[in-house]
């Protein structure tokens, strides 16, 4: 019992752990299925049906297509924006500061369906008719913030001085920020544009307000909910997890490795 | 890790000036400002005044709607709905709660335990994200499901028994009940609480442990005078990320709950979505905000951490 009293803080954080992992798992086991109906809830037998066949269900590839598009914009939108807003922030002092930090953060407090709500309402008034651009539109503008937070951390951390000695070897304010202040905020640009992508990717609440009857992959799975759940979900869920693992651990020892060489020189 | 601030290049308002900076050179960080600043504007700030606009007017969607500043659109929606926007601060606080409840153990762990296994953990940790919330919270229904395994333990251990007396569950069911929506509230937004506070935690300098040992401090005491106190900035912020998105959820609500679970984020869908009462939804959604933002000031202020932006 004592032993259990000196690792309770590892015993009740593994099973946090084990709660947050277990619905990946089950999504997973659940892609080799064989339902009995339409919903993929119940284990009834093992197959790889829907693994040989992803694509299979009406427009479910189709969604997973325009949800990678979408995405792709919205990130490329937002983070040029958003990398904009935090240059301009960390490196200048102008009027208005703290107006323009509230309205940063702002869209970050709020409930996502309030914002979704208000968006709605404005593409009403105007008669915008809802689909593809009223959705990338609306994820530019909740994705910028998340990126102005992750640029402007890594600026803030950088060193001035780089950027002075650059200029002081005659370099121009174009190539100072060209070949010095550019690729040391790039970590932060990039950790940003990851942070859109999956913001973006991932959303529902927004796009289901501002989407009429364009169908992203969220939205085609909450349909889903209500039609009958295709095994094919499960598959494309567990398809897009062992990727990005596999990207993580990829990243993970190629900067391991580099590391080491480092170390070695 | 220390973020220090880096003195901006430019001279400060007050300080003396080298020289003049030319207009040109002025002008650049409104020139960067400009297109993010004008989208937030045209897209987040223009919708709420629409919004605004909306929740006043009266009138049908065949003869359209007309502003009359008919303010009794918020009492009427506040005096119907006041049942939802209750069940919403409960569910998300209860959920709020349990995240830190659950998610302070984690982050310890990764942050002072878990040695050479920190980056798995932490890969871990996130790794959820990466397949669709809305197909993990689908799979709730099945770890849920009547007779599960699940269900079936949390009956013959007596759960079920202590949440039906608080009218958390009914029976032997746990799907389309309180429990299953602030179950799945709790699983959708633990990340965002974890990561703060291990954030914090990662910041403590292990030695500050040591000496409060040397000092005879008991571990519990240690965790009470040292570790909680500056981890603090963490808990608050995984505090309002968990709390500000699950209070306006409508996913958990309709997908684990039932009609008796609605939260005000499923009325703001429906009025705007289905039934088509904009200045009703839109009323509504202006409360829901009116109360995030306040609660939210009020805990900043309260938890007397105010740089968190």
């Amino acid at each position: 019992m004592s032993w259990a009293r000196r690792n309770i803080v590892v015993i009740a954080g593994l099973l946090t752990l084990a709660y947050l992992i277990l619905p990946n798992i089950v999504v997973m086991v659940f892609s080799f299925n064989k339902p009995a109906g339409r919903f993929n809830y119940a284990w009834r037998e093992f197959s790889t049906d829907a693994w040989r066949d992803p694509c299979g269900v009406a427009d479910l590839c189709g969604s997973l297509a325009l949800s990678l598009q979408i995405a792709l914009w919205a990130t490329v939108g937002a983070t040029v924006l958003g990398a904009m807003i935090a240059f301009a922030l960390v490196r200048y002092r102008f009027r208005a500061r703290g107006t323009i930090n509230s309205l940063i953060f702002l869209p970050m407090a709020m409930p996502e369906v309030v914002m979704a709500a208000s968006l709605l309402t404005l593409f009403l008034n105007l008669g915008a008719e809802l689909g593809f651009w009223t959705i990338l539109i609306a994820h530019t503008m909740f994705c910028l913030s998340f990126v102005v937070v992750a640029v402007k951390a890594r600026v803030m951390s950088m060193d001035p001085r780089l950027e002075e000695a650059a200029r002081d070897l005659y370099a121009g304010p174009v190539q100072t920020f060209l070949r010095v202040t550019l690729p040391i905020a790039a970590p932060g640009i990039a950790a940003g544009a990851m942070l859109a992508f999956a913001l973006s990717f991932d959303d529902f609440i927004i796009t289901n307000f501002n989407s009429g009857n364009t169908v992203t992959f969220p939205m085609f799975v909450w349909g889903s909910a209500q039609r009958g759940t295709p095994v094919q979900i499960n598959v494309i869920g567990t398809a897009m997890f062992a990727v990005a693992v596999l990207i993580v651990a990829g990243g993970q020892i190629i900067s391991g490795r580099r590391k080491k060489r480092a170390l070695t020189r | 890790m220390t973020v220090t601030q880096a003195p901006p290049l430019s001279p400060a308002p007050g300080g003396p000036p080298a020289h003049k900076t030319p207009v040109r050179r002025r002008l650049v960080p409104y020139w960067l400002l400009l297109p993010g600043i004008l989208w937030l504007v045209v897209f987040f700030v223009l919708p709420l005044v629409y919004q605004a606009s909306t929740s006043v007017q009266t009138g049908s969607l065949e003869e359209g709607f007309e502003v009359t500043w008919h303010f009794a659109t918020y009492w009427d929606a506040l005096s119907e709905y006041y049942p939802q926007f209750l069940r919403s601060l409960l569910y998300a606080g209860t959920a709020t709660a349990l995240c830190l409840l659950l998610g302070y153990p984690l982050a310890y762990l990764i942050a002072f335990k878990a040695g050479r296994w920190r980056n798995l953990l932490l890969v871990l940790v996130i790794a959820p994200f990466f397949t669709s919330f809305l197909i993990r919270t689908l799979a709730w229904k099945t770890i849920l499901a009547d007779g599960g395994p699940v269900v079936e333990v949390l009956g013959a251990v007596g759960f079920l028994d202590v949440t039906s007396w608080l009218g958390l569950t009914e029976g032997s069911r746990v799907l389309a009940t309180p429990l299953a929506v602030v179950t799945g509230l709790t699983y959708n937004f633990l990340p965002f609480m974890i990561l703060p506070l291990y954030t914090s935690l990662e910041r403590i300098d292990p030695r500050l442990h040591e000496a409060a040992g040397d000092l005879y401090a008991r571990p519990a005491t240690t965790f009470r005078k040292v570790t909680l106190p500056l981890s603090m900035p963490g808990v608050v912020s995984g505090t309002l990320l968990t709390f500000i998105p699950a209070s306006g959820d409508y996913v958990n609500a309709q997908l684990l709950g039932s009609t008796d679970t609605r939260m005000i984020g499923n009325v703001i869908q429906s009025q705007f979505l289905r039934v088509l009462d904009y200045p009703t939804a839109a009323a509504l959604s202006f409360i829901l905000m009116a109360i995030v933002l306040v609660t939210v000031t009020v805990y900043i202020r309260r938890a007397g951490t105010e740089d968190l932006v």
